[in-house]
């Protein structure tokens, strides 16, 4: 089973993309800012990580710089998963490395479409 | 709804369309057409049965026609068969083409996500086609929808099912809430109303033809006269597409369907598969 890291300061967005991604048999844990995910990342680290992009403490893209940044790790898909739905963000989080992104609202169709086409389904 | 309604709607769409509506699709009829009859000024269905009983009026059978047909749609939709075209169709073109033309046809475009997702993965690979004289042609019964097809103009929703993002970077521009494809992939694809019905007389000969969810709806023998016309347009080396709960086993023996890929089928007397390696 795949190790899915939701990483979202909404609990309530935690809770819906925990539903989906549990249904396509991905195992979830979950963090509330991107230092939150840094330290998950450490203790185990996901195969992906489906990554909100405005957070306090530490935001997404902070977060994802910092991952990418890091050496001898085997680095996870990161999906982008924000309100943010503007050309600018979208081409700034595919040059720091994100390798999907999804424009909230989001529903099981489109991380399923998602996560297809980054071959984790 | 009344049986004798049902059977009036089902003989009226089959009449039109080919379209096959069993008694368990009461549902469609209630959820499509009860927004059309509002649309009209009619307060139910009931009351736009009575209209098509009493005046025949053609803009109305039109309308309902349309409402029954349509299909969703999104890009890369199944990605099976688009994954075929580039590693398998693709490449024998290029190579048994000397003429360097390429015609492609979308049977059922609906709002353009297929034909604009084969023009996009040739757009991939545009060194290799950029002197090639490509066409792809995008028919739909359903003017509507290809009203929006044309357009090319997609919601955030729409284009996140299915569309790669870097793909979305490369080929749309954002308009607001809307995402517009790019005029060279626009440019790519012609759209015209069709009804499967009609003869393909005027639509020439093909190299591929996508055919997608349209069959499930048609009965025994409209499939085969589709089929066997489809076989027909078809270049003897060239492919057919149909979706994932369609075949021609059973129905026609002019084509084939391709082992090991699923929704492929090819010309029962042609190369196909050895050209593409398939064999």
């Amino acid at each position: 089973m795949k190790l899915c890291l939701v990483v979202d300061d909404s609990k309530v967005i935690r809770k819906v993309a925990r539903r989906i991604l549990e249904e396509l048999n991905f195992e979830i844990e979950e963090a509330v800012d991107g230092q939150d995910a840094l330290d998950a990342c450490d203790r185990n680290l996901p195969d992906v990580v489906l990554l909100d992009w405005n957070m306090p403490v530490m935001d997404g893209l902070e977060f994802l710089k910092a991952i990418r940044a890091k050496d001898g790790i085997e680095q996870p898909v990161v999906v982008f998963c924000t309100t943010e739905n503007d050309m600018s963000h979208i081409r700034t989080a595919i040059e720091a490395g994100a390798n999907e992104y999804i424009m909230k609202p989001f529903d099981r169709e489109i991380i399923e479409a998602k996560f297809t086409q980054v071959g984790l389904i | 709804m009344k049986n004798q309604d049902f059977e009036f709607l089902a003989g009226l769409l089959k009449d039109k369309s080919g379209l096959m509506l069993t008694p368990d699709k009461v549902y469609l009829l209630e959820s499509r057409l009860t927004p059309l009859a509002r649309k009209r000024g009619l307060d139910t269905l009931d009351a736009l049965v009575m209209k098509l009983r009493t005046s025949r009026d053609d803009s109305l059978i039109k309308d309902v026609t349309e409402a029954m047909t349509t299909n969703e749609s999104f890009f890369f939709r199944d990605n099976t068969p688009f994954d075929i075209f580039k590693n398998h169709v693709l490449p024998a073109m290029e190579k048994a083409r000397t003429t360097k033309r390429l015609r492609i046809w979308c049977a059922a475009a609906s709002t353009g996500q297929e034909p604009y997702s084969l023009a996009i993965l040739l757009k991939e690979q545009w060194a290799k086609w950029q002197n090639w004289n490509i066409e792809i042609v995008g028919t739909d019964i359903c003017t509507q929808v290809l009203e929006k097809a044309k357009a090319g103009a997609y919601s955030q929703f729409e284009v996140q099912r299915g569309l790669p993002i870097q793909m979305l970077i490369k080929y749309f521009k954002q308009e607001g809430d809307v995402w517009r494809i790019n005029d060279d992939i626009k440019n790519m694809v012609k759209y015209r109303p069709f009804n499967l019905l009609d003869s393909f007389g005027m639509l020439g000969s093909f190299d591929v033809i996508y055919c997608r969810n349209v069959l499930i709806y048609f009965d025994q023998p409209t499939k085969k006269d589709v089929l066997e016309r489809m076989s027909n347009t078809l270049a003897k080396d060239g492919t057919l597409f149909l979706g994932a709960a369609e075949t021609v086993l059973g129905i026609t023996d002019t084509l084939r369907p391709v082992r090991g890929q699923r929704g492929m089928y090819v010309p029962s007397g042609g190369n196909a598969e050895e050209l593409m390696g398939l064999k």
